[in-house]
């Protein structure tokens, strides 16, 4: 069990690096969804099944919705076509 | 604009210098959370600074004077109702200063909705097949997590995101004409001003009674089954109503700028 436990972990830190450096933001928001996922399982392995729970449904669904639709609000979905209207 | 090749010269220096500067930053910072971390007590140790009195009373006692068998939700919503008060009252301000922002004008909005939606996907027969199929369990299993949270894990928090879930699904599955019959502007605010007005009553009676050593008039009920826990449950209902309400109200705002 403490190797999965450590294998969540390891994931987790390739996650948050991996949302910085990411380039296309849709990406780095879905990058952020798994990272929430994976938390929330970290949360039941530290014996907090209440925010396990809440990390789920608002990290993994709520705040990338919200995320998503920040980014379509203020046009930046297009930068994934081709260089996109840079300027 | 034209920059001048001293300009673009500087420019690129200033960018060198700040990629390093901001690098070494992030470094500093992250050695400092690290060295904290190291030097945070043994996890879970008798003798750390948080191992007081209030752990023993809450885990000693919790059940006994609240009622919940989950003792998270006795603390949150008996103990420390204040707080959640609180919390309830930033996602509510956070929801109003989003529609300040964010809002159209009527004409506005109906103009920009029928422009941009022979683009979604709402005549998508499989999308709409499929959410047929997940809407009732959605919101089935949300009702189950608030009126659960004083038996098991969850509560208003974690329900209430799940319900708004399923409110934003229904709207992006089958339009915001079907949604408004259930949740339009004015039902709307109508259910989040009752719920904020009915915990601030609620609280403030047990507050009330509590803070003078007056005896109280709920029942704390029988450990265990559905209707115990005194105020727990009607208060975790009411945190529900305002997340579910908070969240479908910023994906509104935010999709079309209005409800």
């Amino acid at each position: 069990m403490i190797f999965f436990e450590i294998l969540l972990l390891v994931f987790l830190i390739v996650c948050a690096v991996a949302v910085a450096l990411t380039r296309q933001l849709w990406q780095a928001i879905i990058i952020f969804m798994s990272y929430s996922l994976v938390m929330s399982v970290v949360w039941v392995f530290l014996q907090a099944p209440d925010l396990a729970v809440t990390e789920a449904a608002v990290g993994a669904g709520i705040t990338s919705i919200l995320f998503y639709l920040a980014l379509k609000r203020i046009n930046a979905m297009q930068e994934g076509k081709k260089g996109g209207k840079s300027k | 604009m034209q920059l001048s090749s001293v300009e673009l010269k500087l420019l690129r220096r200033f960018r060198k210098i700040y990629t390093i500067i901001a690098f070494l930053v992030s470094l500093a910072m992250a050695a400092v959370l690290l060295l904290t971390v190291f030097n945070l007590p043994a996890f879970g140790k008798a003798g750390n600074p948080a191992e007081n009195e209030v752990i023993g009373r809450y885990i000693g006692k919790g059940l006994e004077e609240t009622g919940a068998v989950n003792i998270v939700a006795a603390v949150i919503l008996d103990y420390r109702a204040f707080d959640t008060l609180g919390e309830t009252l930033v996602l509510f301000s956070a929801l109003v200063a989003v529609i300040m922002l964010l809002k159209d004008e009527p004409g506005v909005f109906t103009r920009r909705y029928r422009e941009r939606s022979q683009f979604e996907p709402e005549k998508d027969q499989i999308f709409r097949s499929v959410a047929a199929l997940l809407i009732p369990c959605l919101l089935v299993f949300s009702i189950y997590i608030i009126v659960n949270g004083h038996l098991s894990a969850g509560g208003g928090f974690a329900g209430g995101a799940i319900l708004g879930a399923t409110f934003i699904l229904y709207n992006i599955a089958y339009g915001i004409e079907k949604a408004r019959r259930f949740l339009n502007e004015k039902s709307f605010l109508r259910f989040i001003t009752a719920a904020l007005l009915f915990y601030c009553i609620a609280k403030g009676y047990s507050f009330f009674t509590g803070g003078n050593h007056l005896p109280s008039v709920i029942p704390l009920g029988l450990p265990g089954s559905i209707f115990s826990g005194g105020l727990i449950l009607p208060l975790n209902i009411t945190v529900g109503i305002v997340v579910a309400c908070v969240v479908y109200g910023a994906f509104c705002l935010f999709n079309r700028g209005g409800l």
